[in-house]
């Protein structure tokens, strides 16, 4: 299925793009967290969340076919 | 109330919501980009008792974005130069600045006085401590946090809504995320974010009815793009929180985010009951301990000698100057024995206390 997959934040700028479009053939979003971590290794060492349908989901949480969200904490003020 | 005539003749404020505003309390938490528009708007609607904590200085590189400020106020404190201006602004309210920064010993006194408390912090320790404190005084925090072009804005702890702990249960690493004086603002932006959370702060004391809570508002000042995700509530987190109020003002928050390090003074220490000291030096280090009662494993080893540590007992632990036997006593909080402290000074505190105890 397709994906689309937003990054905010730092994570933005590891990917180089705000939003992309991605073909996907598992199941979970563990294992679309493999994926992405596989195209871009420097998001092993961020901290996100992971939001499916504007909704914050867990590792085992099934990916629909939908909008996925990376969200880092920010500190600053 | 010729002040206060464009709220009132709004149907949903009146006089009665300009009573409530006037009657408020609340305490906001950093007076850099986020505070200062918070603190302006919160001033100028009248809300009856401001307190300000920051204790940082005005510097010229806060100028572009914290516009409360001025050049005559280069060099004074944040919180006093605020103070001064929100005076000003509206002379009919309180307006409180304190000096000096959160900490696990003083967050609990300061949110007790406050009915909403504002995060315009700068670092996750202190978001965390905001979040933790929040929790153990029943307390709603309104968020701002901000990157660049980009914001977050929500509402903690507001009628058994999630927490921040929630949304992020795991602190970033050291280092990880770097700060505004790091890599940059936009300025206008904590000026969009922190107005936000001044909204959401009327909001809560007008009691309306759609405030920001267990939802994620985030902002994008480079698209206009906005984004909400909603946030679930996790008693587990909490439950995490409550389990240290026993201890919370006698710790610290590490760079971990968590509360870490119970440190005590010798005195302190031979009060206490059922004590196991442990020496965390190196074997051959000098002077030995030798008026206290205590078994050695120096820091090097304590993970693999876990085993051999008696966990009923208060575990005591010191070094040359308390700061292996801090690291020592993280160690074994991973491991969930909790019930250690580390002894300020070290071998020098307790050499000094024997030499007046004869």
């Amino acid at each position: 299925m397709k994906l689309t997959i937003k990054y905010f934040g730092m994570l933005a700028e590891i990917t180089e793009c705000t939003e992309e479009t991605i073909t996907f053939s598992e199941d979970t979003v563990s294992e679309l967290l493999k994926m992405l971590l596989a195209k871009y290794p420097a998001l092993e060492k961020k901290e996100f969340q992971v939001a499916q349908n504007q909704t914050l989901v867990s590792e085992d949480t099934q990916i629909l076919n939908s909008e996925i969200v990376l969200l880092p904490p920010f500190a600053g003020g | 109330m010729s002040r206060y005539s464009r709220h009132i003749i709004l149907k949903d404020i009146g006089i009665d919501g300009q009573n409530k505003l006037n009657q408020a309390k609340v305490l906001v938490i950093g007076a850099g980009g986020l505070g200062c528009p918070v603190l302006q708007y919160l001033a100028a609607a009248g809300i009856g008792h401001i307190g300000i904590i920051d204790f940082d200085i005005v510097e010229e590189s806060n100028l572009q974005r914290q516009i409360l400020y001025g050049t005559s106020n280069l060099g004074q404190q944040k919180a006093i130069a605020a103070k001064q201006r929100l005076s000003d602004l509206n002379n009919t309210i309180t307006v409180e600045a304190f000096t000096e920064a959160l900490t696990p010993q003083n967050a609990l006194h300061y949110f007790s006085n406050y009915d909403i408390i504002v995060d315009g912090t700068d670092n996750f320790e202190t978001r965390y401590l905001i979040n933790d404190a929040a929790i153990l005084t029943n307390k709603p925090i309104v968020y701002g946090a901000i990157y660049k072009f980009e914001g977050q804005v929500s509402v903690f702890n507001y009628n058994n809504g999630p927490s921040y702990r929630c949304l992020f249960p795991n602190p970033p690493s050291e280092n990880d995320i770097p700060n505004c004086s790091e890599v940059g603002v936009l300025g206008i932006l904590p000026g969009i974010i922190g107005t936000m959370q001044a909204n959401e702060v009327i909001k809560i004391i007008l009691g309306f009815k759609n405030v920001l809570s267990g939802k994620l508002y985030c902002y994008n000042s480079k698209t206009t793009q906005t984004f909400t995700i909603d946030i679930k509530k996790s008693t587990t987190e909490f439950e995490k929180v409550k389990s240290k109020r026993d201890y919370f003002e006698e710790q610290y928050y590490s760079k971990t985010c968590n509360l870490t390090v119970k440190e005590i003074t010798i005195d302190e220490a031979l009060q206490k009951e059922n004590i196991l000291f442990i020496d965390v030096r190196e074997l051959n280090e000098l002077p030995k301990a030798n008026r206290l009662h205590h078994i050695k494993i120096p820091l090097s080893t304590i993970k693999q000698e876990l085993h051999s540590i008696d966990k009923t007992k208060t575990i005591i632990m010191f070094c040359k100057s308390g700061m292996r036997s801090k690291k020592a006593v993280s160690i074994l909080q991973e491991q969930d024995i909790t019930n250690c402290y580390s002894i300020k000074n070290g071998i020098t505190a307790i050499e000094n206390y024997f030499k007046i105890h004869v």
